[in-house]
């Protein structure tokens, strides 16, 4: 089982704040991963840790085996590691469709492609993946006039369009109605299983994560405070203490 | 197809329009040459104004380089009238793009408010400079050639000339929106952050943009020197109070972001500044200070900004109402 991201010993600090402070995990390739822990944990810091949008203190980053800790944002979404946001972000004043043919992957574009149209191949993966996330419809409305729940889905598409080989998800369920949530739990697993993209997904919502990832790393004050397989985080007094025990 | 074919006619008719205008009404050729360079000022501000969320004060700088490097073309290349000319335009649009090129690196890094803030000073300093630079003329600008052909001759000249300008302007931007650029372009304008991670080469895209503004307000500065017959660094080249804002207004009144709103917010504008000039002589700063009042109090999104917001189904904004195709999969 070869891991395709490894974090080690990676500390950020803001300040005096200490948000990550030593963490090593992997991510096996091809398979979902979870991550928990309270509010304020460093989670999300992680996941800007990870994708170059801050330079880590110390430690390393590889993907696929190369490092990429002290590269730029794009240059690593480029390389096929991408994340979504907890506080989603699309283009709001662009419709949904366009939303998408943007997001399509920028890897071997030459300066030229720039002046080329969308290619109608483009145009069709867009609308099979908004069909997907279930927004067809809406296409042709401006991404920002889409409800909360409903950009998140748009995010989550966009992503899918990028063709990326792993894809860090900051809580993508919140937000989104209970009924919606098995759909989009679903879709997941089938995006895991079909597109063979790897995923690691921060989740509160403990059912979902329990039910998803098949491996879950816990946060606790900017340190790895447990790791293990669904039902050993459960059962883990210590995980228990800071976090299950609040619930 | 039909919102195209609309705007085909459009243009078809208000092209046949401007080129039979010197014969229709000769009188105006100047006056409606500057409405060509107008239109130019503001389209080309949209660019990274409108469309990309950079609002750049300084872009009257790449028309008065322009200006500058085709006028001295003239004097030194020792050619003929025209050939010089053309050459003095390439001259111009060269060293404009270069500019923007060098500008851009150092500038298009700066987000939102400090950008504009940034560019605030670039026209006022480029001013400064020509006034104090002897191989331009310096504080008394420069002549440029006599026009070789008969009286009128000029005017007719460089209104064409000018009026292929703002077409190729027109026609190339809306190449270039209906692509990726474009939507490039707009995905910064919305959330550069995302877009960076989203892998888009944001950079690449941003000073190619300006380069392209900084191309037409190259050419247009090489023919307006030409049409004025006389530089002035600070009240014609670098004209940072008049042009420079001028251009932000245009694109503001007729609608920020869109293609033909730049075109109607200059006409406006220019037409309404004409007026006060023929009109309200001795008032008509304070007119124009009034009119400038009203486009950012009543206009905030502009006309055609305006218009979609009222009508956002005639801009295509619509929910699909044919059945949706069977839910893929769940
Ligand atoms: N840019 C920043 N500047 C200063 N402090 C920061 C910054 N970003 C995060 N922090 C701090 O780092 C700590 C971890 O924040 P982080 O956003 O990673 O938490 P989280 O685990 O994602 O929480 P949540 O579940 O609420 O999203 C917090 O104490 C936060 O205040
Ligand atoms: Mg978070």
């Amino acid at each position: 089982m070869t891991a395709i991201l490894e974090v080690e010993r990676v500390r950020k600090t803001f300040g005096g704040v200490v948000a990550n402070d030593d963490i090593t995990l992997a991510v096996p390739a091809g398979k979902i991963v979870g991550l928990i822990g309270p509010n304020g944990s460093g989670k999300t810091t992680l996941f800007h840790s990870i994708v170059g949008y801050h330079l880590i203190d110390a430690g390393s980053v590889r993907f696929d085996g190369r490092e990429i800790s002290g590269l730029r944002v794009p240059r690593i979404a480029r390389r096929g590691l991408l994340r979504t946001f907890q506080q989603t972000r699309i283009y709001g004043k662009m419709t949904c469709l366009e939303n998408m043919l943007i997001s399509a992957p920028q890897r071997e574009r030459s300066w030229l492609s720039i002046l080329r149209r969308p290619p109608a191949a483009d145009e069709a993966k867009a609308e099979d993946l908004l069909e997907f996330v279930g927004l067809y419809a809406k296409r042709r409305l401006r991404a920002g006039d889409l409800s909360f729940g409903q950009q998140k889905l748009l995010e989550f598409g966009m992503a899918l369009m990028n063709e990326p080989r792993m894809l860090l998800l900051d809580e993508p369920t919140a937000g989104i109605n209970p009924t919606l949530i098995k759909a989009l739990m679903h879709r997941l697993r089938r995006v895991n299983e079909e597109l063979a993209i790897t995923l690691f997904v921060i989740e509160h919502n403990m059912s979902v994560i329990m039910n998803l990832a098949e491996y879950i790393y816990c946060l606790a004050h900017g340190e790895l405070l447990a790791e293990g397989r669904p039902e050993e985080i459960r059962a883990d007094q210590r995980v228990i203490d800071a976090y299950l025990g609040a619930h | 197809m039909r919102p195209r074919t609309a705007s085909r006619w459009l243009l078809g008719g208000l092209l046949t329009l401007a080129l039979a205008a010197p014969w229709l009404v000769p009188a105006y050729r100047t006056q409606i040459s500057f409405l060509w360079v107008m239109i130019i000022f503001a389209l080309t501000w949209d660019t990274l104004g409108g469309q990309m969320g950079y609002n750049s004060f300084g872009n009257v700088v790449f028309f008065g380089v322009g200006m500058y490097a085709c006028a001295v073309v003239q004097r030194d290349a020792g050619l003929e009238y025209f050939p010089a000319l053309f050459l003095g335009m390439a001259v111009a649009a060269a060293l404009a793009v270069a500019l923007a090129a060098v500008l851009g690196s150092g500038l298009l890094g700066l987000r939102g408010q400090y950008f504009a803030i940034a560019t605030l000073g670039l026209g006022f300093a480029a001013g400064e400079f020509a006034s104090g630079w002897d191989f331009i003329g310096a504080g008394s600008g420069m002549v440029t050639p006599l026009y070789p052909g008969e009286v009128g001759g000029r005017e007719s000249f460089f209104y064409y000339l000018l009026l292929a300008l703002t077409v190729t302007t027109f026609l190339v931007l809306r190449r270039l929106y209906s692509g990726r650029f474009g939507l490039a372009i707009n995905a910064i304008r919305d959330d550069e952050d995302k877009a960076e991670a989203m892998g888009l080469h944001t950079t690449r895209y941003k000073t190619t943009a300006w380069c392209v503004s900084a191309t037409f307000l190259g050419l247009t500065g090489a023919a307006v020197g030409n049409l004025i017959g006389f530089i002035d660094p600070r009240d014609v080249a670098f004209a940072g109070p008049t042009f420079g804002v001028w251009m932000v207004l245009m694109a503001i009144l007729g609608g920020k972001g869109t293609l033909w709103g730049p075109v109607l917010g200059a006409a406006v504008f220019h037409v309404t500044q004409e007026l006060f000039w023929t009109y309200l002589l001795g008032w008509q700063r304070v007119a124009l200070g009034l009119l400038i009042l009203a486009i950012v109090l009543f206009f905030p999104v502009g006309i055609l900004g305006w218009a979609r917001e009222r009508w956002p189904e005639r801009f295509g904004h619509t929910v699909d109402e044919r059945p949706e195709p069977a839910e893929g999969g769940s």
